[in-house]
């Protein structure tokens, strides 16, 4: 019975990440294909009028790179269109003729989910540890400090903090004569002057690259943690099972990791998952600042450079990177929390 | 004299409003951080009225001034085109908090209304809503926002107003949970009994039980719709006007990051913007206290 209820519960979620993934697939078709003066039409427009094709040249040129077969009725390209998603291709980028879209995602977005996942890493295990103490040390006049700067953290903008990463390490010159690190030097995802590959000089130099988003992406996030936290271990310290647990006199160390803190990380652990996908998604701007070559910075070339098929493409990965993440925060949820399961 | 003649006068809006702004003096005079954010904010707000009159903006540029550090003319220094970074600092508060006015009043009116109706409905129209806003929550708005730069040419009204649209689900799921426990209320019972329209009972009987819950999570629309703004103005995709994350943009397109002497042209605008934000997150955790008491510790 309990098993049933169980995949019940998580086919509704798998129903709704592909719904997710179909509305979003139909809102950049439309985009693309039927607004007014669309791509595709300005494409080929494009290609007649600069490059002097006839309009059926100009046609079979936007079916290749678009992927769409442009000469059947709206309704059947759709069909095609989702068909062709579903297998994750995307077609060819405008901008770098001959490479898929897919290719140049998958070189992108690896560095997106290692700066993005390192931080956020750090950032959870520092701030679940940190929460927890202050949870229990809320009489001790460091607190209010902490609290504080974690509230202060969570709710400055990521890319603010990324700005004052930037001046406090690469711009100012505090000893009068260089900056604290070489800011100029580390742009990109790598040096041109190693392998890439199992290396340890490979391994240092990504991190050395990754170093300040990381930082970033781990202060942005950690004053959520702490808060989070902070707040879920302070309600659990009140709960009945607690208070019993104390009573039947079990050890402080036993109370604490098998009665407070499953409780309290259950709430933060799918918070993690979810979060994971989001910043995925609002990469861009940090990678922008940084000039690190990830997914985000790849959306922001797409679309100043009008390359379409990349820009849906990007757009779609993202979108499934968080569908993905908020599916796992629900496993998760059912794993970690047996009750939810007489729930659904 | 009057309220003697219409008695319900004093069960209608009138005494909420004055027992709302009772509660949120007593938010702000009672909470240190709140009277502090409220201060910063109406100081943002002061200086956005007084800004074009007293420090009108440097319209004409002057090569002989460019870069600058700060001095006695110009305390925060100049730009890559010779204007006094302080002007532009005093004037560039104006649009955002206008912006973030209209997309926050957009966005707490679709989740109020479209929340308080979903749960006083019920039945299949709140399942497709809740299902709807699930779907909705997991579509990343930043990068949305600038694909949709790839199509439409955005100006930051159009985009103020889009950001109020794309952000009723959160308002959503947390106004639809409030009105389902309400809903348990004797009043709303009474209400459903005299067989009052839905449109009645979701704006006259709900929402001013909400009210609180509102402003609260008015100043949290306000702050992720500055967050999206100021992003797009760095990003270059809203067109260039100014205020202070077009300063940010500038700075950074002009290279003017890597020149340590006018390290305040960067750094004036994120700090004030950030002031704007904390004191937007202080009054709404002020007003939170007010209205949901358990909170207070």
């Amino acid at each position: 019975m309990k098993l049933k209820q169980t995949i019940k519960y998580m086919s509704l979620r798998l129903l709704k990440m592909v719904f997710t993934v179909l509305l979003v697939t139909t809102i950049i078709f439309f985009l693309i294909r039927l607004m007014p003066s669309n791509p595709v039409q300005r494409f080929i427009d494009e290609q007649m009028t600069q490059f002097g094709l006839t309009y059926d040249e100009a046609l079979t040129r936007a079916t290749f790179l678009f992927s769409m077969d442009l000469d059947q009725p709206v309704f059947q390209q759709y069909l095609e269109y989702i068909g062709n998603v579903a297998r994750l291709d995307f077609g060819n980028s405008l901008l770098s003729p001959g490479v898929s879209v897919m290719e140049i995602i998958a070189a992108r977005l690896p560095w997106t989910l290692f700066t993005v996942g390192t931080g956020l890493v750090i950032s959870f295990i520092l701030g679940v540890v940190i929460g927890a103490i202050m949870a229990f040390k809320r009489d001790k006049w460091y607190e209010p400090i902490v609290t504080g700067f974690a509230s202060f953290l969570s709710a400055i903008p990521d890319f603010l903090i990324a700005i004052f990463f930037l001046l406090v390490f690469g711009v100012i010159r505090w000893n009068g004569e260089s900056t604290i690190m070489p800011i100029r030097l580390m742009r990109g995802t790598y040096s041109m002057n190693v392998t890439p590959g199992w290396n340890f000089a490979f391994i240092q130099n990504i991190f050395l690259h990754g170093l300040i988003p990381i930082l970033t992406y781990m202060f942005a996030q950690l004053g959520i943690w702490i808060l989070l936290m902070k707040g879920a271990t302070i309600s659990c310290l009140k709960a009945d099972y607690v208070t019993m647990a104390n009573i039947r006199g079990l050890r402080p160390g036993k109370v604490l990791s098998s009665y407070i803190a499953r409780n309290a990380m259950l709430p933060i652990v799918t918070e993690f998952a979810m979060r994971l996908g989001f910043i995925v998604g609002g990469s861009l701007i940090i990678e922008q600042l940084f000039v690190y070559q990830g997914i985000g910075l790849e959306l922001l070339r797409a679309t100043s450079g009008r390359d379409y098929p990349l820009m849906q493409g990007v757009f779609l990965i993202m979108t499934i990177t968080i569908v993905l993440c908020n599916f796992l925060a629900e496993l998760f949820y059912v794993v970690l929390d047996p009750r939810i399961k007489s729930k659904a | 004299m009057a309220t003697k003649d219409v008695p319900y006068v004093t069960l209608s809006q009138s005494t909420r409003l004055k027992k709302l702004f009772e509660q949120i003096r007593y938010a702000i005079l009672n909470n240190k951080a709140g009277l502090f954010g409220f201060v910063l904010l109406s100081l943002i707000v002061v200086m956005s009225v007084i800004a074009p009159v007293v420090f009108p903006l440097d319209t004409v540029s002057d090569p002989s001034k460019i870069l600058q550090a700060p001095s006695s003319e110009h305390i925060l220094g100049t730009d890559h085109l010779g204007r006094d970074i302080w002007k532009q600092i005093a004037n560039g508060g104006r649009e955002l908090l206008m912006l973030s006015l209209v997309t926050a009043s957009i966005g707490v009116f679709l989740g109020l209304a479209l929340g308080a109706f979903s749960a006083v409905i019920g039945g299949i129209f709140d399942s497709v809503m809740v299902f709807l806003a699930d779907v909705w929550l997991s579509i990343p708005r930043l990068p949305l926002l600038v694909v949709f730069s790839g199509f439409f040419r955005l100006d930051s009204l159009t985009l103020a107003i889009i950001l109020g649209i794309l952000s009723w689900a959160g308002l959503y799921r947390t106004i639809r949970s409030e009105v389902l426990s309400l809903k348990q209320r004797d009043f709303i019972e009474a209400a459903t009994m005299q067989d009052l329209s839905t449109s009645h009972i979701v704006f006259r009987e709900i929402s001013p039980n909400l009210i609180g819950f509102i402003a609260v999570n008015f100043t949290l629309l306000m702050r992720a719709a500055i967050y999206a703004q100021v992003g797009l103005f760095f990003l270059g995709i809203l067109p260039l006007e100014q205020n202070w994350g077009v300063m940010i943009n500038q700075a950074w397109t002009q290279g003017v990051i890597y020149n340590p002497n006018s390290i305040l042209f960067i750094l004036a605008p994120t700090i004030m913007i950030s002031i704007l934000i904390i004191s937007l997150v202080w009054v709404g955790k002020a007003l939170e206290d007010v209205f949901n008491p358990a909170l207070r510790n």
